[in-house]
């Protein structure tokens, strides 16, 4: 099994993993950063997404070699003390029910709102509609995000 | 203080304290049942579990109060309200209280909370009287410490004051001695216009863990030397395994071994046939890997042969559930009057038939399940809502006894009625017996949504007859695969509002697994009644809502025992929905549709506001009136209720699993689809505010959704939908004719 080095949370670590091991399994079982969570495995879904580089992108549909050289994000590094603008706003409006997608829908929200500091109503929606909430708090998704925005401006 | 003479309740029995070695005192308590005669708590902390009580309030001798509870939860915020219910009793400032997840490692199952939507109807009662008992218990130790009477004194947020001195005492300057008191019986409860913490907002305890991703839940869970298992399945139900190929997979990286089981928990199913229905027919190969993705991906490399049983399509089941409802083999769950000679005398006779399809619940988080099989012990490990039943499974099916088994349930990723099942839990113990290793079963999403307990597809068949411009005579019929409603539902509204009133059931036994889905049987029971109604109305050339007001008008609730709902309190959610929605007075661009529905003991009606958008109805808006009694966290129970509206529209609009020849025909959210942002109305939500006792929340406000979408569907297109999901018939979502745009 070749051996790669991945920078995640501006930590460099060495891991042994077949080339087709998605990052998403290597954060979980190698890194134990499981805040990062499996729910489809096929990019569906949006539990597993992280930062590649700034970028919001699915971990299990990543390999190593994709992220090569590239700066990995988790939940766990997005903020110091679980401050992210982001991560106030969700605990402002109790966002989360069962919690278990909200970790990929606040490294949605967060992403996004680095590209468009003052999104509107449909852009918001549009930026969140890849993530799947199955408790469906899509009403406080999209409060917290307007919330957010307004933190952050 | 006001003594209450109408509480029947043995404190002695239900909760036990002891001082602690460091100073401090611990309340042991339990929600449902009597302690056993002998128990204490201990006096150390770190002895602490629940085989005799199902949680724990410290208060320590700096008056800090901590609640120890195991109760899991599931996202319906329990974990968060049932303290506070504790803390306002109490008197304690809720940002004193720290709440802490016990872990449960017990003898005694029979004590422990499910933590369902119901958990705040049943142990309302028991949480007031325990945080109550024990500030008695705290006041009277200050009055003794005084040599005052307790009416003397008076407590606000855990200080304790002597009302002739004006002295004062903070909880934990008296705990000492209060730990040793006698426990008071006939203490008094606070009136609800007193409360301080019940009907605040406040936020989810677990909020900061779940933000910055702590390992909260079963598939966060690990153990040193650890490994997992990927479990192959068979593709169909009705196949079993005959054998397989396991080579290649063997000859992949990180694979440790691969095992066929399934043969002990068969055995069990097979003595309790009641069993059967969760554990499916087939044995099952298991290979075990260093870690999950090398698991999954072996699994994909095994040759396995299956055997072909009976292999059931969707079509089957359309023809025989029809069958079912044209025939006369049917229960009878309601019986009044005589509905076959009303029909005979009726003017006109109104006769529908809805269809639902299967639907799996498709929690977030698959399923999985740690397991640990030793000589001393089964320690388990995961997400379940019924440990003391899937604990007693585990002994089981190993031949050992249920003292052995050490449970410990984490944080769930949805549940919906799947984690009442313990499937998974079990599958885990019989693999952990046969390697001798730790090992947690990972279910993959294609494994989760294609060998799940799913919501059975079900029919209505429901006929009513019109006479002198009253609805004189309703005949229900239900035909279901595999099990029919239950309990009072054959009692709901409109149960005693119709003089000849029948509910007959029949069902189907098929080998596909089901089980309880949020709302079992009312999640699509009111979306058909719901319809009917509104054709009724049409069909009687009367108002909807006024048909819905005149019926409940028509019901004496105290003459009939089983009518559980109340007409008055649902005439006053109608009536608040209709203000609150402007219903009739929409601009002509906005088509409404109107529910009102009881289930789970609480009163709802939802109005969907349905506008045409590139010539097809969309869902903008539901209002959602809800009277649940009194509410203890309306943030949370607002939460609760957005979600179980989109919920309801999510499923009954994109819900379905067809099966062909046993496959499920949908395997993951590509070709699943589940209700997205885009897709999710705005929720208006009003809580009714009173003093009853509250109701569940979790359940529902899902089932009225799927009508008032319906309703409003008909409305805007002219279109009346008859099965779901409705998504999947694309031109009954589009107006009859075309709108001049313009």
């Amino acid at each position: 099994m070749p051996t790669y080095q991945i920078e995640v949370n501006g930590t460099t670590s060495s891991v042994d993993v077949s080339t087709d091991t998605p990052l998403l399994w290597v954060l979980r079982d190698h890194l134990d950063l499981v805040g990062t969570k499996y729910g489809c495995g096929i990019g569906q879904c949006g539990a597993c997404t992280v930062h590649v580089d700034g970028t919001a992108m699915r971990s299990c549909a990543l390999t190593l070699e994709q992220v090569q050289g590239k700066s990995i994000r988790t939940i766990e590094g997005l903020s110091e003390n679980g401050d992210h603008p982001v991560q106030e706003a969700w605990k402002e409006v109790d966002v989360p029910q069962c919690g278990y997608c909200q970790a990929g829908q606040i490294m949605t929200a967060a992403a996004f709102l680095e590209q468009n500091p003052a999104p509107s109503e449909e852009e918001i929606k549009n930026a969140m509609h890849g993530n799947i909430c199955r408790c469906a708090t899509y009403n406080r998704i999209h409060r917290a995000v307007e919330k957010a925005a307004e933190n952050m401006g | 203080m006001s003594k209450n003479p109408n509480i029947q309740f043995s404190r002695r029995a239900f909760m036990r304290t002891t001082g602690l070695a460091g100073g401090g005192m611990l309340i042991g308590f339990n929600l449902f049942q009597a302690c056993k005669p002998q128990v204490k708590p201990p006096v150390d902390l770190s002895q602490l579990d629940y085989n005799d009580f199902n949680a724990f309030i410290k208060i320590a001798d700096n008056g800090a109060v901590t609640i120890f509870s195991p109760n899991p939860e599931i996202g319906q915020g329990v974990k968060t309200s049932m303290p506070m219910i504790i803390a306002e009793e109490l008197d304690v400032a809720w940002k004193d209280v720290y709440v802490e997840q016990g872990i449960l490692d017990t003898e005694n199952y029979t004590r422990q909370v499910a933590g369902g939507s119901q958990s705040i109807r049943f142990g309302w009662d028991a949480l007031r009287q325990t945080g109550a008992t024990a500030k008695q218990m705290l006041v009277n130790a200050a009055a003794a410490r005084w040599g005052v009477e307790a009416s003397d004194c008076t407590v606000s947020e855990g200080v304790i004051t002597n009302t002739k001195t004006e002295e004062t005492l903070g909880y934990g300057d008296v705990v000492n001695e209060a730990s040793q008191l006698e426990i008071p019986e006939d203490v008094a409860l606070k009136a609800p216009k007193d409360y301080k913490i019940i009907g605040t907002e406040q936020r989810n305890v677990d909020i900061d863990d779940i933000i910055t991703g702590k390992p909260l839940y079963g598939l966060d869970y690990k153990e040193d030397g650890m490994v997992y298992a990927a479990v192959a399945r068979p593709p169909a139900f009705g196949q079993k395994l005959v054998s397989f190929d396991d080579s290649e997979a063997r000859a992949m990286p990180g694979v440790i071994d691969v095992i066929r089981f399934g043969d002990k928990v068969h055995k069990m199913a097979e003595e309790n046939p009641r069993l059967s229905g969760m554990m499916g027919e087939s044995e099952k190969v298991a290979v075990i890997a260093k870690t999950t993705w090398q698991a999954l991906k072996a699994k994909e490399a095994l040759q396995l042969e299956w055997e072909d049983g009976d292999l059931e399509s969707t079509e089957d089941h359309d023809k025989i559930l029809v069958d079912l409802l044209d025939g006369n083999e049917f229960r009878t769950m309601r019986s009044d009057g005589d509905v076959d000679k009303a029909f005979a005398g009726a003017d006109k006779v109104l006769e529908r038939t809805y269809e639902s399809p299967f639907l799996p619940h498709n929690c977030l988080e698959p399923m999985n399940f740690f397991a640990n099989v030793t000589d001393e012990k089964i320690h388990m490990v995961g997400p379940i809502q019924t440990p003391e039943g899937t604990a007693n499974m585990a002994a089981g099916i190993l031949g050992r006894t249920p003292e052995e088994v050490h449970l410990e349930m984490t944080r769930m990723g949805g549940g919906f009625g799947r984690r009442l099942y313990g499937d998974f839990a079990l599958e885990a113990v019989e693999i952990a017996d046969q390697i001798k290793k730790p090992v947690k079963v990972v279910f993959s999403r294609e494994d989760d949504m294609n060998d799940g307990i799913y919501r059975m597809a079900i029919k209505y068949r429901i006929k009513a007859g019109i006479k002198d411009g009253e609805v004189v005579a309703y005949h229900l019929k239900e035909a279901a695969v595999n099990s029919n409603m239950y309990g009072l539902i054959p009692h709901f509204f409109p149960a005693g509002a119709i003089e000849n009133y029948k509910v007959d059931v029949a069902s189907y036994d098929s080998n596909i697994t089901t089980g309880a889905w949020r709302a079992p049987y009312t999640n699509f029971l009111a979306y058909a009644e719901q319809s009917f109604f509104d054709e009724l109305a049409e069909l009687m050339d009367v108002d909807r809502v006024q048909l819905r007001l005149d019926l409940l008008k028509k019901v004496d609730a105290e003459a009939d025992e089983n009518i559980a709902y109340s007409p008055e309190r649902m005439i006053d959610v109608v009536n608040k929905a209709v203000e609150l929605s402007d219903w009739g007075n929409q601009p002509s661009n906005v088509y409404q549709g109107f529910v009102n529905y009881y289930c789970h003991n609480t009163h709802v009606a939802e109005v969907a506001d349905v506008e045409i958008q590139n010539g097809e109805a969309v869902v903008k808006k539901i209002t959602c009136v809800v009277d649940c009694g009194i509410v203890v966290n309306p943030l949370g129970a607002l939460n609760q209720i957005e979600g179980g509206v989109i919920d309801g529209v999510g499923h009954s609009m994109y819900g379905e699993l067809a099966f062909e020849n046993g496959k499920p025909m949908a395997t993951n959210f590509d070709t699943y689809r589940l209700i997205r942002m885009k897709e999710a109305p705005k929720v208006e939500v009003h809580m009714m505010q009173n003093e009853y006792s509250p109701t569940g929340l979790g359940e529902p406000t899902l089932p009225p959704a799927g009508g008032a979408i319906a309703n409003a569907f008909k409305a805007a297109t002219g279109n009346r939908l008859y099965k779901q999901p409705f998504a999947k018939y694309p031109e009954l979502l589009k107006p009859k004719q075309q709108e001049i745009i313009g």
